[in-house]
């Protein structure tokens, strides 16, 4: 488990969150999606693959997510995950919770700069 | 139904698991290796990064998994696997355990059939016997039972109660039935109505017997037995309405009862009404057993009170003849006992039962301390393993945890055989079984002992691995890893649980071997006790009734038992025959009456209650029973019905100081209607009542006597036991011989009973030798796993000590010295365990003797007994060291030295 110290831990829920995000926009294979997350956020985000999977495999029996067979960019058998309906539910849930709680944050944190 | 598709799913879940993840690793390794790198550093590089491929696929698969649950099942296979790699030890503990389960199982198979289960009437708890105390009546006192009802206390009970549903009295008797094949003697059971009603039992065919049915001058009406419904008539429902021949008159059949119904515990052929005359009832007559239904919410003391509320007015309503005192009885303190029907059919032998079970219990705790003793080697030698994997981070409940489940394992194998065990037991205990052992039919292995075995399993595989896993489990890292093996010897800390074990494994032996052993001094004391016959082996018994339907006059019932009697006697090989009202120990109705001594004046008191007996010529002889004093009667004597009378040796010296004074005084029974009887003869005591109880006073009455109620024709008895003294008593032959010699006086006699003296004998020590037996099992199970015990702890802290012994010895100890101070180290321990076992023994014999009497003739705290229990078990553990011993002592100092 490489560890970077310039990356934070995710906070719970923060990484299927963007799972399931970066999913709405086309169905991924694994490794595609820690790239596309690492390229998206500047290399500022990097997903552990020691957490990724079981967090794929959690939201698959939960069934905001489904898996099929498929190929990879590079041509070898891999499994692609694509968002369920309910999947985009909870996305669209956690997403505006998350919101509200980042601006609850921004505040507080306003406040104490003042 | 989610969780099973699920289930079902999951294989393929793991493998896109692992295909995706394999990809994962692939693309990565490529991706770098396009960056420049070769490919061993790219893969190096990927995998690296990528963390624990395998961690990440188990907490992967967690997803679909119960966690907890499965990685349980993990170590319930790794437990298997390791069980699977010694099977020398997984052998040894299983079959123990197995032994040691099984053997509670059975007992308690027995315990629940026959003490905790409901008996198999609906709602039987509201059922109860109706039995009567009359501390008042001496004589009777000893009669431990109680006192029974009499017909008038059946009348004004059932009129007069206010606590009874129903309420009725039983008598258990016998009839002949002919016309069916060869005429037979049949067990009936004669009931008042009320009986059947109270046990609310519904017939499988036909009705009950009704009120109707109790007509005392016509009762005609007779129910099956299951058994005999099946035995004789194929089960054929047209049987209702059919005649059979019961004592030579036709009764018409109404009705059969189910499959395994008794009433209380004794098994019978045919239901009879009783149908007693109202207009002829008198107070007395007190011998019929009362059942009774209580009405919803009333109390055993409500019962009670009712009962005793009624007792006066019974007085009142019923008298014993002209010119007698009704209330006689007040002397007699009459007070009622009623008690719960179980109480009734279990008797006594709940002492026994539990008795045996604690026994076993025990044996149980023995076991688990050998097999703790067993694991606690085998933790020992996994000591490094674990503290390995304590040290990579193992968590103690975890490590805790794989133990116990490993031993639970254990446990739970040795239940399952143990099952077997307890199955193949209860098979023989069933089929050898203690006849007077109730509700024998009902012994069965159900749910409730399985669950039993489960607990049991469960329980004991905790106790035994809760040891080690404590004791290993913990963060004792450094010890383990520097190798204890090497030094110099075992600690006192790693060989103290052992001795603790093991003292308390000889105290537990010493404990159950002085239990056994009171009880074979019991059996002892009981084998000398001289019943007051001879040679029971050779004495052959059968029961013979001859109705009054079939012959009426008493005087032609005496000549044709005189007839059989002497065709008996005839028999090559049969030195003498003869018969009596009942034999000793024959578990008969005992028959009580006043007896009154000629010249003393009672002055309005009443005298004691005798036991009697009626007797024909040469029953003493062939008893071998001993005349103390005077003379057998004659049947000269019997047929002029000559007042004579011949009493035991015990009565003799009460009334008359001695045996001879006897001679020639007079006694009469309570009927003023039979004359003085002289006193002819004083014969040696018997026990009647069984070998335990003591011996009785009995007039014995000649066979043939005048009628108490002044009939001309005399009074007979007729049904009388006949005893045949032959070498051959218990073969076909004899009893051939026997039917035959019968049967040319009278062809319609069946015979019934047919039973050695011997048998009778061993019966009436069935408790005892039951105690015995199962106390006798459990104690050689007890000193075998003792054994097994020492000889563990010692060979093991021989083994420990190699090295130790080795420098002793070469240092110039001698062997001989190594060889004492092994055997010594088992002693002491043995020693411990025995001093501790003496003072438990103490106690729980005392136990033994008060709470479940079944101790005889010897006391609580017998010192042979004690002693040598003691002496035998420090025999065998110096036993049990000495091939420990003999191997520390020819230890080779240069290759115990070398070898590690």
């Amino acid at each position: 488990m490489a560890k970077n110290p310039e990356h934070r831990d995710l906070f719970s829920g923060a990484l299927e969150m963007m799972i399931l995000h970066s999913l709405r926009l086309k169905p991924m294979h694994g490794y595609a999606l820690v790239k596309h997350i690492k390229q998206v956020s500047d290399n500022l985000l990097q997903v552990e693959e020691g957490s990724l999977y079981p967090a794929l495999q959690r939201m698959l029996r939960e069934g905001l997510l489904e898996s099929k067979e498929g190929v990879s960019a590079k041509g070898r058998p891999t499994r692609i995950y694509r968002l369920t309906d309910a999947g985009m539910r909870h996305l669209e849930k956690e997403v505006s919770s998350f919101e509200k709680m980042f601006a609850g944050i921004t505040r507080v944190l306003a406040v104490a700069k003042a | 139904m989610k969780w099973l598709t699920q289930l079902f799913s999951r294989r393929r879940r793991y493998d896109d698991l692992s295909v995706s993840i394999q990809e994962h690793l692939e693309e990565k390794i490529e991706e770098l290796m396009e960056d420049g790198l070769s490919r061993e550093e790219a893969t190096r590089r990927a995998r690296r990064e990528f963390g624990n491929v395998t961690l990440t696929e188990e907490r992967s698969r967690e997803a679909w998994q119960w966690p907890t649950l499965e990685s349980i099942w993990a170590d319930v296979r790794y437990a298997f696997r390791r069980l699977a790699k010694a099977p020398g030890f997984a052998a040894t503990v299983i079959l123990t355990l197995a032994i040691a389960i099984g053997a509670n199982t059975a007992v308690f198979s027995v315990v629940n059939s026959v003490l905790i289960k409901p008996l198999q009437y609906p709602k039987s708890e509201a059922l109860v016997g109706v039995w009567l105390t009359a501390p008042g009546a001496s004589g009777l006192a000893s009669f431990s039972e109680g006192l029974r009802l009499s017909p008038s206390m059946y009348f004004t009970f059932t009129e007069q109660n206010r606590s009874f549903q129903s309420m009725g009295v039983w008598d258990p008797g016998t009839a002949s039935v002919t016309g069916i094949a060869q005429p037979e003697q049949v067990h009936t059971i004669l009931i008042t109505d009320g009986v059947l009603q109270a046990l609310d039992v519904p017939p499988v065919a036909g009705r009950w017997l009704s009120q109707a049915d109790q007509n005392p001058h016509g009762a005609r009406a007779v129910m099956l037995s299951y058994g005999y419904w099946q035995r004789h008539f194929g089960g054929d429902g047209s049987v209702i309405g059919r005649n059979i021949t019961v004592d030579s008159q036709p009764w018409e059949i109404v009705g059969v009862m189910p499959r395994d119904f008794r009433v209380v515990d004794t098994d019978f052929d045919l239901i009879v009404p009783l149908a007693f005359d109202r207009n002829k009832q008198i107070l007395a007559g007190f011998g019929f057993q009362g059942i009774a239904r209580l009405k919803p919410g009333v109390t055993i003391a409500q019962a009670d009170a009712d009962v005793a509320r009624m007792v006066p007015i019974w007085m009142d309503s019923w008298s014993n003849g002209p010119g007698s005192n009704s209330h006689f009885y007040e002397n007699w303190k009459i007070t009622p006992a009623i008690r719960p029907l179980k109480e009734e059919v279990t008797g006594s032998v709940g002492n026994v039962l539990w008795v045996v079970m604690g026994t076993l219990g025990v044996v149980m705790l023995i076991a688990c301390a050998n097999v703790a003793n067993l694991v606690l080697v085998r933790a020992e030698a996994r000591q490094q393993e674990l503290a390995i994997r304590a040290a990579l981070g193992a968590g103690r409940k975890r490590i805790v945890r794989e133990l116990l489940i490993e031993n639970i394992v254990l446990g739970l194998m040795g239940g399952a055989c143990g099952v077997i065990v307890a199955y193949e037991g209860l098979q023989l205990l069933v089929t050898a079984g203690p006849a007077n052992l109730p509700r024998l039919n009902e012994i069965s292995l159900d749910a409730r002992a399985l669950g039993f075995t489960l607990i049991l399993s469960v329980l004991s595989g905790l106790l035994f691995g809760l040891i080690p896993a404590l004791k290993y489990a913990g963060p004792r890292t450094t010890v383990a890893l520097q190798g204890a093996g090497r030094t110099a010897s075992a600690s006192r800390d790693r060989n103290r649980f052992r001795n603790i074990l093991v003292v308390a494994q000889v105290a537990m032996a010493l404990v159950l071997l002085v239990s056994a052993g009171l009880m074979i001094r019991t059996f002892e004391e009981l084998r000398n006790v001289d019943p007051g016959f001879s040679h029971a082996e050779t004495l052959q018994t059968m029961r013979i009734s001859i109705p009054s339907s079939m012959v009426a006059n008493p005087q032609m019932v005496a000549r044709l038992q005189n007839d059989i009697a002497d065709k008996l006697a005839a028999i090559p090989g049969v030195t003498s025959a003869s018969f009596a009202g009942m034999v000793p120990m024959g578990s008969m109705e005992l028959n009580w009456d006043l007896i009154y001594i000629q010249g003393k004046n009672y002055a309005g008191e009443i005298p004691p209650l005798r036991m009697f007996n009626y007797i024909a010529p040469d029953f003493f002889h062939t008893a071998g029973t001993r005349f103390v004093a005077g003379r057998d009667f004659t049947w000269s004597e019997i047929y002029e019905r000559r007042p004579e009378v011949i009493i035991s040796e015990n009565l003799a010296r009460e009334l008359w100081g001695s045996p001879v004074a006897a001679i020639g005084k007079q006694l009469r029974s309570g009927s003023t209607k039979q004359p003085p009887h002289e006193v002819i003869g004083v014969v040696q005591d018997m026990r009647e009542n069984g070998v335990q109880e003591a011996a009785p006073a009995i007039v014995y009455w000649p066979s043939l006597m005048n009628d108490e109620y002044g009939h001309e024709s005399g009074e007979t008895m007729r049904d009388v036991t006949f005893i045949v003294r032959s070498n051959q008593a218990g073969s076909v032959g004899l009893l051939n011989a026997m039917q035959k010699a019968v049967w040319s006086v009278n062809a319609n006699l069946p015979l019934a009973s047919v039973r050695t003296m011997q048998e009778i004998y061993s019966q009436s020590l069935a408790r005892t030798s039951f105690t015995l037996v199962m106390l006798g099992i459990a104690g050689s199970m007890a000193l075998l796993l003792g054994i097994i015990g020492i000889y563990g702890v010692i060979s093991y802290a021989v083994s420990q000590r190699t090295r130790e012994i080795g420098i002793r010895l070469a240092l110039g100890a001698e062997k001989n010295r190594i060889f004492q101070m092994v055997i010594g180290q088992g002693i002491r321990l043995a020693m411990i365990g025995v001093a501790i076992g003496a003072s438990v023994a103490l106690l729980l014999g005392r136990m033994l003797s008060s709470f479940s009497q079944l101790l005889y003739g010897v006391k609580a705290g017998d010192p042979i007994t004690l002693i040598a229990v003691s002496a035998v078990l420090a025999m065998v553990a110096a036993l049990a060291c000495y091939l420990p011993a003999r191997r520390a002592a020819s230890i080779d100092p240069m290759q115990a030295l070398r070898s590690e």
